[in-house]
């Protein structure tokens, strides 16, 4: 069964500040990720990897075509569908942190958690399991992960991100910088996901990491516009 | 389910010249929604206009099903101190100075017939704390308040009736950056937790971002651009959007 | 020449009595509702009570009665030149017994003895508007009324609680009408507060410096705001009067010396002196 179902989709940027330049990155992308499966994006940097990836998440607006994830189209979606995915069955593990500063580690991590319900205690005992299952040091939850070094705030993020069980997830860049032990314990929660029967696509730039998990590479390449 | 607040094609003029027009939108339940644009984008008028603040010209206005610009005064008083929720930008404008902390809290709930000393004031103090004010200032005046502690207590003012719909006009506006944060997590923290509908209108697209689920960009009275804040802002289509986007300043 | 003829009947001239009783019948059609009127200069400063003057002067007739107390005393400097002004402007007759009196008017207390049928009494108000301490917008006070917003008269109250432990407003304590109207009973004390309630005199109001009349017809339900744990009490000084002993009248406490002697006598000076009068 396929989670995610991408077809004809199209993406430009059209620049109205710089004399309307339309900057086209690619077109004609049509992709099926099924449940269990994942599905790594290989390509040059700019070959529109983020994009698509941006793109699944409703991040990006698609030009054209249709992006069906777990029953929505994200590419026609409401805020408020797109939202309800992102909330319920959808997880993004992005390269970047973005959290309101003075909020401590622990509620960052559990906030997926708690917005979609889940009790408070049941949310932050998940926090911390996670939390110290990424080497967090305890005495860090109660910080906010904005002033953590860069690998720090990539395994809160990956904590943030397994925190709910979701039919689809996107990883970007997950164990990029990441030492050996964290390495191979992000790997592990990815191959839980996949038993699970989440759909997975990835960017993985370790070449041992992306032949450990993915089933399928995509070239990017394919859909140059 | 169905949309909490649906407006349609709502126009506010001053004589010849637009304060607003063309807006249409639903806010459903749980909904954040942010209005930005800059001065004079017609933002400040909307925001009026929705609350009731001022009569449109033309449009219609719904809050859960019930025609709002159809309402009488006592009407809708009633729904702006009961469902609804007010938050200045300055706090002083939502606050009675003069008044005790924990009378400010109190007021709605006596607006709306609480009798009971003892209870209002219990009622306050978990308010206080919810806002992360000592219990121990309830009997003080805003005036000795911080212009955070001040915006917070405006907060609880305005949340203690259990409202659904929240307006907010700039409400980190007047705040030092460094408090600004705590009350951006404090706002989200009880949008959450109690599953309030919210319209804050800001010029910071940063407030907007941690804020709002979705955004309406506002130029020249009319509405450039509208949807899910995070595509909004990262993805703008509208000429206007991407010009407001890039011209932030990045630190 | 008489003083009686140099002056209109009760000072002030037809026209000024007919826009007064209008203002008057508007006042008791809408019990306790402040109703505007064009308050006239009177020989008095603001604060004699102009507006009470102005009130009584629209209601007095030739057959009345007239009984002035400031304080509940018959016999204080403003009690004494407000009824000297008609008996020279009306040349009515003037009491100090409350029974006789067919109009009463009146700052600070209501008599001891209760009202009957038939009587008016005249309330001099300094400050109509019982919201003002709290919304000084009068624009906004007047919408409030009339929207029947009053959760900000109970925020004063709960101030009171806040701070003092109890509701310690112990003068110009705002009642509810007819459960419609928040009406400032003007400086009486508060335990005259339930003398107001179901009254069968008729009860005028009359501001004169802020142009306000309003009214209490008889029988007319007035209830002290107040909170269900925090119950109105028409309190009192805990004595009895040192004078006439009685119990159950609102005392004045009254210093004797600089050695820290004091006295509680009857404010309700004709009350006072009725008691003595029966004893002996």
């Amino acid at each position: 069964m396929n989670v995610i179902e991408i077809s004809n989709v199209s993406k430009t940027f059209t620049l109205h500040n710089q004399g309307a330049a339309v900057i086209p990155v690619m077109s004609d992308v049509s992709l099926s990720v099924a449940a269990g499966e994942c599905v790594g994006l290989l390509g040059a940097s700019g070959a529109g990897k983020s994009t698509l990836m941006r793109l699944l998440w409703g991040n990006y607006l698609a030009a054209s075509g249709q992006i069906v994830i777990a029953g929505t189209d994200v590419a026609k979606a409401e805020p408020r569908e797109i939202l309800a995915l992102r909330r319920d069955r959808m997880a993004y593990v992005s390269q970047f942190l973005r959290v309101v500063p003075r909020v401590p580690t622990l509620d960052v991590v559990a906030e997926p958690l708690l917005v979609t319900g889940t009790p408070e205690d049941q949310a932050l005992d998940a926090a911390r399991a996670l939390l110290t299952r990424l080497r967090i040091p305890e005495r860090l939850w109660s910080l906010s992960p904005t002033t953590f070094s860069g690998g720090e705030q990539q395994r809160v993020n990956i904590a943030r991100g397994f925190i709910r069980q979701v039919p689809v997830m996107l990883l970007d860049e997950p164990t990029a910088s990441l030492d050996a032990t964290n390495r191979e314990t992000v790997l592990s929660l990815i191959e839980e996901a996949k038993a699970r029967g989440t759909a997975i696509v990835g960017i993985f730039h370790d070449e041992a990491a992306r032949d450990r998990v993915c089933d399928r590479m995509i070239e990017m390449e394919r859909f140059a516009a | 389910m169905k949309p909490l607040f649906t407006v349609r094609d709502l126009e506010k003029r001053y004589g010849s010249r637009i304060g607003c027009t063309d807006v249409s939108f639903d806010l459903w339940p749980g909904e954040v929604m942010g209005i930005v644009g800059e001065s004079g984008s017609g933002k400040s008028t909307l925001l009026s206009c929705l609350a009731g603040h001022m009569t449109p010209d033309q449009g219609q206005v719904h809050f859960d099903g019930r025609d709002v610009l159809a309402m009488s005064e006592p009407e809708r008083r009633f729904l702006a101190r009961t469902e609804w929720a007010f938050v200045h930008q300055n706090p002083r404008d939502g606050l009675r100075m003069a008044v005790s902390a924990g009378g400010n809290v109190g007021e709605r709930l006596m607006a709306v017939g609480a009798r009971h000393y003892g209870n209002i004031r219990e009622t306050a103090t978990d308010w206080l704390g919810r806002v992360e004010i000592a219990s121990d200032r309830i009997d003080d005046r805003p005036s000795a308040f911080s212009g955070g502690m001040q915006q917070r207590l405006q907060i609880a003012r305005n949340l203690v009736t259990g409202p659904r719909l929240v307006f907010m006009d700039e409400p980190t506006g007047g705040l030092d950056v460094s408090v600004q944060a705590r009350l951006l997590d404090l706002l989200r923290g009880l949008v959450r937790k109690m599953g309030l509908s919210a319209i804050i209108v800001t010029h910071d697209l940063a407030v907007v971002r941690l804020l709002a689920d979705r955004l309406m960009v506002m130029k020249g009275g009319r509405v450039v651009e509208q949807g899910l804040t995070d595509q909004v802002l990262d993805d703008p289509q509208h000429p206007y959007t991407q010009l407001l986007v890039s011209s932030v300043l990045q630190v | 020449m008489t003083a009686l003829d140099a002056y209109n009947f009760a000072y002030l001239d037809e026209e000024t009595k007919r826009m007064i009783r209008r203002a008057l019948l508007k006042a008791v059609a809408i019990p306790g509702y402040q109703v505007p009127f064009a308050s006239r200069e009177m020989p008095m400063p603001y604060g004699w009570g102009t507006g009470g003057v102005q009130v009584t002067a629209a209601c007095l007739t030739p057959d009345d009665t007239l009984k002035v107390i400031d304080q509940g005393a018959d016999d204080t400097t403003n009690a004494v030149s407000i009824r000297r002004f008609f008996q020279r402007t009306a040349d009515v007759a003037v009491t100090e017994e409350t029974e006789a009196a067919t109009i009463i008017q009146t700052r600070h207390r209501i008599p001891e003895t209760p009202l009957q049928e038939g009587q008016i009494m005249v309330f001099q108000v300094p400050i109509p508007e019982p919201l003002r301490f709290l919304e000084p917008r009068e624009t906004e006070t007047r919408r409030m009324h009339a929207l029947a917003d009053y959760g900000l008269m109970q925020v004063k109250l709960y101030e009171d609680i806040a701070r003092h432990g109890e509701i310690a407003t112990a003068y110009a304590y705002p009642v509810k009408v007819e459960g419609r109207y928040v009406m400032d009973p003007s400086p009486i004390p508060k335990f005259d507060n339930p003398k107001l309630n179901d009254s069968p005199a008729l009860m005028l109001f009359g501001a004169g410096r802020e142009q306000r009349i309003y009214a209490l017809p008889p029988y007319t339900k007035v209830e002290s705001l107040d909170f269900d744990d925090h119950p109105f009490v028409a309190s009192k000084a805990d004595h009895a009067c040192d004078i006439c002993g009685a119990t159950e009248s609102y005392l004045d406490e009254v210093i004797t010396d600089d050695q820290g002697g004091r006295i509680f006598v009857c404010s309700d000076t004709a009350f006072c002196r009725s008691r003595q009068e029966d004893a002996a």
